[in-house]
């Protein structure tokens, strides 16, 4: 039996006007996602990943091609950001209960379910604490919350762990598997770091320098749960190689 | 209190001591000006000692005068702060979402600022009348452009980003107005506020010094005019404590809806 992909991108092209001609930053990128899909898009810098998340986001029309969603209704989506982009005059428990209060959520039911997404992502009796307390890698922990509370049908991360540092980035990756595992989201994730592809997703598709095309369409099929070890196996390798071959 | 006793010793002394050398400074103060008054051999109507002006202001608030003319002016101000940043709020966000609107109006809005006060407060007083109404139309237009430039400022200085959270998850107008917009050009625009309210004093007292009939301004003519000179010291005090009671007020506002900014 196969599940209905929950989002699917049709000969999506997208160029920025400019004085000589427009930016070509995507060209012909097909995909489809089904639920519970953990996807990564792999690429240089300048390969249009960002824009791709952010037409996905709506926050961006496509030049061309279409998108389509489950059911033709557009998914709620949780997104996280390069930068944390935390509301520096909201508390830690504030900034993840701002998806609920824009639905509308009444106080009490939002309070109880931001103190469970504050448990499942680990920042227990920093509830109360401003965002500029915050390290980098709990600033990125609440920006995940916030992007999950609302239990949305779409996680869109943007490169949400390049500016952390080497030791909280692999720390983060765990944490976002266990995560992921929990809710069971279907997720779109760009990055620009082989092994935060392969740590991470089901599926990588590569991204060609500017103009933004799809180059591979890789599946990645190591076991879950996946932990540190793994990037130490033969086949870790081997599509680590595979991946390093289609960038460059 | 009990508060207090649990904090660390330390801080609480270092503000203890703060506190006292401020007492000590403006005891020094008023000390140099009674000997400089009482041993300079100038008349009392020229310089009055601090201890004359002390019992002039004894004398005017047992007979209630005083608090006549505080009233009037405190509304003038009052009312005029209300006012002014109404307008300068309302106009000062809608400037800031429109290139075109600040196209337009930013001509009329620079020459306002071109004139003095001091200048139109005569013309005001003359087409308004010697009562409160001129006094408040004045204070209004003081406040508006430091509170309108800080809006503009303000909203202009709200990051993109947290605009795309907002769109990413939906939110309204009305939702990214009161959960992004407000809370973040609030700093800049509480700054605005704090110079526009020791401002709307001033204009106050512009205004009553060129025709009313009540007032602190109105109060330093007519005792300077009956050579009244403590009283007109004693006004002259009153308007400092006006201007930095309301000083006081917004900066403690500020503080309070500023926690977040507070510094370590």
């Amino acid at each position: 039996m196969t599940t209905e992909p929950i989002l699917t991108v049709k000969k999506l092209s997208v160029v920025f006007p400019d004085s000589n001609g427009g930016l070509h930053a995507l060209d012909d990128i097909s995909f489809e996602a089904s639920p519970r899909d953990f996807i990564c898009f792999l690429g240089p810098s300048g390969s249009g990943k960002t824009t791709l998340l952010r037409i996905l986001a709506s926050l961006l029309k496509p030049t061309a091609g279409e998108i389509g969603f489950l059911h033709n209704q557009k998914p709620q989506i949780g997104m996280v950001f390069q930068q944390s982009n935390l509301m520096p005059w909201r508390s830690v428990m504030d900034n993840i209960k701002l998806p609920l209060e824009l639905d509308g959520v009444d106080e009490v039911n939002a309070r109880g379910k931001t103190q469970e997404m504050i448990d499942l992502v680990g920042l227990n009796g920093f509830e109360d604490s401003w965002p500029r307390d915050l390290s980098g890698g709990m600033a990125q922990r609440v920006a995940i919350a916030r992007a999950l509370i609302h239990d949305p049908d779409l996680l869109l991360l943007d490169e949400p762990f390049a500016s952390l540092d080497a030791m909280t980035r692999e720390r983060m990756w765990m944490e976002l598997s266990r995560i992921w595992h929990a809710r069971q989201k279907t997720v779109i994730m760009v990055t620009h770091s082989i092994n935060e592809s392969l740590f991470l997703a089901d599926r990588v598709l590569v991204l060609t320098q500017r103009p933004g095309q799809i180059k591979l369409d890789l599946k990645v099929d190591l076991p879950r749960p996946r932990n540190d070890d793994i990037r130490y196996t033969p086949h870790f390798g081997k599509l680590a190689r595979k991946l390093r071959e289609a960038i460059e | 209190m009990n508060n207090n006793l649990l904090r660390t010793f330390h801080p609480s002394t270092a503000k203890r001591n703060r506190t006292w050398l401020r007492l000590l400074s403006l005891g020094l103060g008023l000390a140099c000006w009674q000997v400089t008054s009482v041993f300079s051999g100038m008349e009392v109507f020229i310089l009055p000692p601090p201890l004359a002006v002390w019992s002039r202001l004894v004398v005017a608030v047992q007979d209630g005068s005083l608090f006549r003319d505080i009233g009037v002016t405190l509304s003038e101000v009052v009312l005029g702060l209300i006012v002014g940043v109404t307008f300068a709020t309302v106009l000062g966000y809608s400037v800031a979402k429109s290139r075109a609107l600040e196209q337009v109006l930013s001509p009329y809005l620079v020459a306002s600022q071109a004139i003095p006060i001091v200048a139109i407060a005569p013309l005001l007083v003359l087409w308004f009348g010697y009562g409160m109404f001129s006094k408040v139309l004045i204070c209004a237009l003081i406040v508006f452009f430091p509170v309108l430039i800080n809006t503009i400022v303000g909203i202009r200085a709200v990051p993109q980003a947290f605009y795309d959270l907002m769109d990413s998850l939906r939110a309204t107008r009305r939702q990214i107005l009161l959960k992004v917009e407000i809370p973040a050009a609030l700093p800049i625009f509480l700054g605005g506020l704090r110079i526009g309210a020791t401002l709307s004093v001033i204009g106050a007292v512009v205004g009553e010094l060129v025709g009313s009939k009540y007032g602190l301004g109105n109060l330093i003519n007519r005792a300077r005019v009956g050579y009244d000179m403590p009283m007109v010291y004693v006004a002259v005090f009153m308007l400092i404590f006006l201007a930095l009671g309301l000083y006081g007020i917004v900066a403690r506002v500020e503080k309070k809806l500023l926690r977040w900014q507070e510094q370590k």
